[in-house]
């Protein structure tokens, strides 16, 4: 299962935020302070996997933006790089070559897409093309109603 | 999709603002503004503006007051509204907010809402932030869903029930039959939410594992048609189909064959072949190839594919990629106990990989090497692991080390190496090994005899170039003091002897006494040490009688105190000093983990505590009862009074000392032998029946003071009470009877009896005392008179 999903800047700064665990805000705010320090330390070509309390924490940067994972100890961690790629790709899709702007000035969009290819802490859809035709036609019912 | 317009200009506004107060300025505005939008009736930019404040609550500013708007809004019948709410609701609520509650009812009326994008959006939520309380109120509901739905909404369904069972674990039965039947299902996204469920359900229940171990040809046949299937553009990822399903259906085959052979058997053929097709060249091939080996590994499969599987991990040691290498060794850890041969071809990658630049690696190569350390390679490893030391990152120094000192201690192939190897220790990260490595490393110093001159040399050596590695220095101070003589002999078997003169030896003892680098114990060592070379050394014994004075005001307590009792032992007790600096014994090593003090310092404490100065005692057991006996002096000890060698030694000492009452009292046992000479007192037997036996011994205080001791002793079977003396003198003498030690005699001789009994016999009449005994033995009184005429003089 996955914890929780991070995206921040070089600088530090939060763009996108998903728990799947109920945390207290106190608790969160300290999450984040520690993943963005751990993260942002981490010398350019080392290995893409920490060890923080009892999970694994998967980060990727692209571009300017950092996007950090927590799963559970059992869980693949090359499985989980795969998952950020994935999602990636997806904001990639809807947004045509996705920058951190986008995500800045539309981060809405960001949790819908998010919302319909995780779900609870899993994967919830295999598919980029079901995921993509399910976001469009959600907006376009969002236009009419 | 039009962006909203009103939130980017205010994201603009917002960036905008040169300063964290400009920022905070134009938040602050912007949420007034919002809460008076929240008062105000239904408008058409209700959306707009809880985006905004969701924007804002991201950048940290608190947005509780959002809550009951989020709540209102999913009640909306518009799904523009809808959606933004049940964002909202996902980020500002969550189960610990009373808000929370409120939302369950249009979370149940959305779940059968006509249009699916809705219902998503309800399970969406649901599976985010429902709580135990909703899971159980809406359960039923999303078991409809799992049945009659289309396939996403089903996905969805799937998931949301694998958030409901890990909430409430007994709603796991409910889900079970809905589970089974979806595994028939064509769609991915299904079949995908389906082995979720199923794995979350096998996890929980060991009665759910087994019911659902049929499915394994199912799961099987599914596997297969992935593996076999040709390029399918909806799945495909880098020419894997659906990895993320291959991913999961081998970790529910690795639950469900974990402990069963059957199982194992009908899955054994279809991870041979995953193992062997999947491509390799791309992360997601090697992501699945991983969950393939790690499925191989735990299940009962045959030798052959566990073989296939090591050299799956062996060739991932290889791979350039580092997360391959990291998670190669992850794995190859978790078997090293298993199949321990098999690990062991690929240490020298695994060696390698110490160097690598990365500290996630490293760690990882650390500890697997640690665990493929044996007797046949013990020399090359931890050449490897030393070097290692001398270069690993702060955070890995002390595991290192320690794992470092295991090893040598378990496979040493020779003392000497061993030594060697604490020292190189020692000398790289002296800081960071463990408090017992000090005693430990003197015991095994101690222990090794032939090699007490190559070990003071090396140590000296060492002491001269480097004083700031505070375990190496006390170790270093110990020898020099207890083998100083061997150092200064010059000449050396084992290794090039140092040419050294006493000031040279004792200037270096002195540097590490003033150095401030120097902790407080060590300084103790060094002092100690110092103290020891007194009698090792012939020439220089001015210049350690001052260094000891001088420290005898030294502001450190303990320091001060130390100094001060060697001062005593210089001055007036100078006759006992070279038998209380003698050689120390070898230290016996009571059990891995235990310092030797902790048995002994028992002994010791039962009788007085002090005389010996640090907390914990390395003596041996056999001088502590002659301490016992030298302290028992009411008891008019019978044995001659040497002085033990253990006494007033020093020993190592482990920071945790307490500071005993020792000083006063080591004098106080010095002063109490002052008056008695050293030579034994003779004793006399002077009544011998029923077992009793009395003797008498008397020491001559002045001209006509004498003091009589009387010891009495019982060789019966039975222990003998209240026993007393009485005593009668010549009517010029006078007689004054000091308190008996005791009144019973435990049978056996077990324990004795003494009485002291001061005469004082001015004018020198003829000596004769009258005893009478009484006692009560095996429920009977005794009684018996004895007269005695003579008494032993000298």
């Amino acid at each position: 299962m996955m914890r929780f999903l991070l995206l921040f800047s070089r600088q530090g700064k939060l763009r996108l935020q998903k728990w799947f665990t109920p945390i207290p805000e106190r608790e969160k705010k300290k999450i984040i302070r520690e993943m963005t320090t751990m993260v942002l330390a981490r010398q350019p070509r080392s290995c893409n996997f920490l060890h923080w309390k009892d999970l694994k924490i998967i980060y990727k940067r692209y571009a300017s933006l950092y996007f950090c994972l927590a799963i559970e100890n059992h869980e693949n961690e090359l499985l989980a790089l795969e998952v950020i790629h994935r999602y990636v790709e997806l904001l990639d899709k809807y947004f045509g070559n996705v920058c951190e702007l986008d995500i800045i000035f539309n981060f809405e969009k960001a949790y819908f897409i998010l919302d319909e290819f995780l779900l609870g802490g899993e994967i919830q859809e295999t598919s980029k093309q079901i995921v993509n035709r399910c976001i469009e036609s959600s907006d376009m019912l969002q236009e009419r109603w | 999709m039009s962006p909203s317009v009103p939130l980017q200009e205010m994201i603009r506004a917002i960036r905008s603002a040169r300063t964290q107060c400009e920022e905070r300025g134009v938040i602050q505005r912007e949420c007034a503004a919002i809460r008076a939008q929240f008062r105000q009736a239904d408008n058409g930019g209700r959306s707009h503006n809880l985006a905004k404040l969701l924007y804002v609550h991201m950048l940290g500013y608190p947005a509780h007051f959002g809550q009951m708007e989020c709540v209102r809004m999913i009640a909306s019948p518009r799904y523009s509204e809808k959606r933004v709410g049940y964002l909202g609701a996902m980020m500002l609520l969550d189960e610990k907010q009373d808000a929370s509650l409120l939302i369950t009812n249009s979370i149940k009326n959305d779940l059968s809402h006509s249009n699916q994008y809705v219902q998503s959006l309800a399970l969406c939520t649901l599976a985010c932030m429902g709580s135990a309380e909703m899971c159980r109120d809406l359960a039923p509901e999303i078991d409809r869903l799992l049945r009659a739905s289309n396939s996403y909404i089903k996905k969805k369904a799937a998931l949301c029930a694998v958030h409901i069972v890990r909430k409430v674990h007994d709603l796991g039965e409910l889900f079970a039959p809905a589970a089974r039947s979806l595994l028939a299902e064509k769609n991915h996204g299904v079949l995908h939410g389906a082995v979720v469920l199923i794995t979350e359900l096998c996890e929980r229940n060991p009665e759910t594992l087994e019911r659902f171990r049929k499915t394994v040809p199912d799961l099987v046949q599914i596997m297969k048609g992935l593996v076999i299937s040709g390029y399918s553009p909806e799945h495909d990822v880098a020419g894997i189909s659906d990895p993320f399903l291959q991913v999961r259906i081998l970790r529910l085959l690795r639950i469900l064959g974990r402990n069963n052979e059957a199982a194992s058997d009908a899955m054994n053929d279809l991870l041979a072949q995953v193992a062997t097709n999947t491509d390799s060249t791309k992360t997601v091939g090697n992501a699945v190839l991983y969950e393939t080996v790690l499925t191989v590994l735990d299940i009962k499969s045959e030798s052959g594919l566990r073989v296939l599987a090591v050299n799956i991990l062996g060739r991932f040691l290889l791979n350039n990629d580092r997360n391959i290498r990291y998670i190669a060794m992850t794995s190859l850890q978790r078997i090293v106990g298993t199949d321990h041969n098999a690990v062991q071809r690929h240490r020298g990658t695994i060696v390698d990989c110490l160097k690598d630049q990365d500290a996630s690696v490293k760690r990882r190569a650390l500890e697997l090497s640690l665990a493929l350390v044996s007797a046949t390679n013990i020399r090359s490893m931890m050449k490897e692991l030393l070097l290692f030391l001398s270069s690993c990152p702060l955070e890995l120094r002390a595991q290192a080390a320690s794992g470092i000192f295991n090893a040598a201690e378990r496979y040493a192939p020779s003392q000497r190496w061993h030594i060697d190897t604490i020292l190189h220790v020692l000398t790289t990260a002296g800081g960071d090994v463990r408090d017992e490595t000090v005693p430990n490393l003197i015991q095994l110093i101690t222990n090794t005899s032939e090699l007490h001159c190559y070990t003071v040399h090396k140590l000296y050596r060492a002491l001269l170039s480097d004083i700031s590695q505070q375990s190496l220095v006390q170790v270093a101070c110990w020898c020099i003091g207890e083998y100083g003589d061997l150092l200064l002999r010059g000449e050396c078997q084992e290794t090039e002897p140092v040419q050294v003169t006493e000031d040279d030896v004792l200037d270096a003892l002195e540097t590490v006494l003033q150095s401030h680098m120097s902790a407080p114990a060590t300084r103790g060592f060094a002092l100690t040490a110092t103290m020891k070379l007194s009698t090792r050394i012939t020439d220089n014994v001015d210049r350690i009688r001052s260094i000891v004075s001088i420290y005898g005001s030294c502001i450190d307590v303990e320091l001060q105190q130390r100094a001060v009792e060697y001062n005593a032992l210089f001055k007036k007790y100078d006759h006992m000093r070279a038998a209380v600096l003698e050689r120390m014994p070898v230290i016996e090593k009571n059990s891995p983990g235990h310092t030797n003090g902790e048995s002994t310092r028992e002994a010791v404490k039962e009788v007085q505590p002090a005389k010996v100065k640090q907390a914990e005692t390395l003596l041996p057991q056999q001088p502590a009862s002659q301490v016992c006996d030298l302290l028992d002096l009411l008891g008019g000890s019978e044995e001659p009074l040497q002085p033990n060698p253990a006494v007033g030694s020093t020993l190592p000492v482990l920071p945790v000392s307490t500071s005993s009452t020792a000083g006063g009292d080591l004098l106080d046992l010095l002063g109490g032998l002052e008056p008695t000479p050293l030579t034994p007192a003779p004793t006399v037997t002077v009544y011998e029946k029923g077992g009793v036996t009395l003797t008498l011994s008397s020491e001559k205080q002045s001209d006509s003071g004498l003091t009589v001791t009387l010891t009495a002793c019982n060789s019966t079977d039975s222990d003998i009470s209240s026993f007393t003396l009485q005593a009668a003198v010549p009517k010029s003498v006078q007689l004054h009877m000091k308190a008996p030690s005791g009144d019973s005699l435990p049978a056996r001789g077990a324990a004795k009896v003494t009485q002291m009994v001061a005469l004082s016999n001015p004018n020198k009449v003829n000596l004769k005392m009258r005893i009478r005994i009484s006692y009560t033995s095996q429920g009977s009184a005794f009684q018996d008179t004895v007269q005695v005429d003579s008494f032993p003089e000298h």
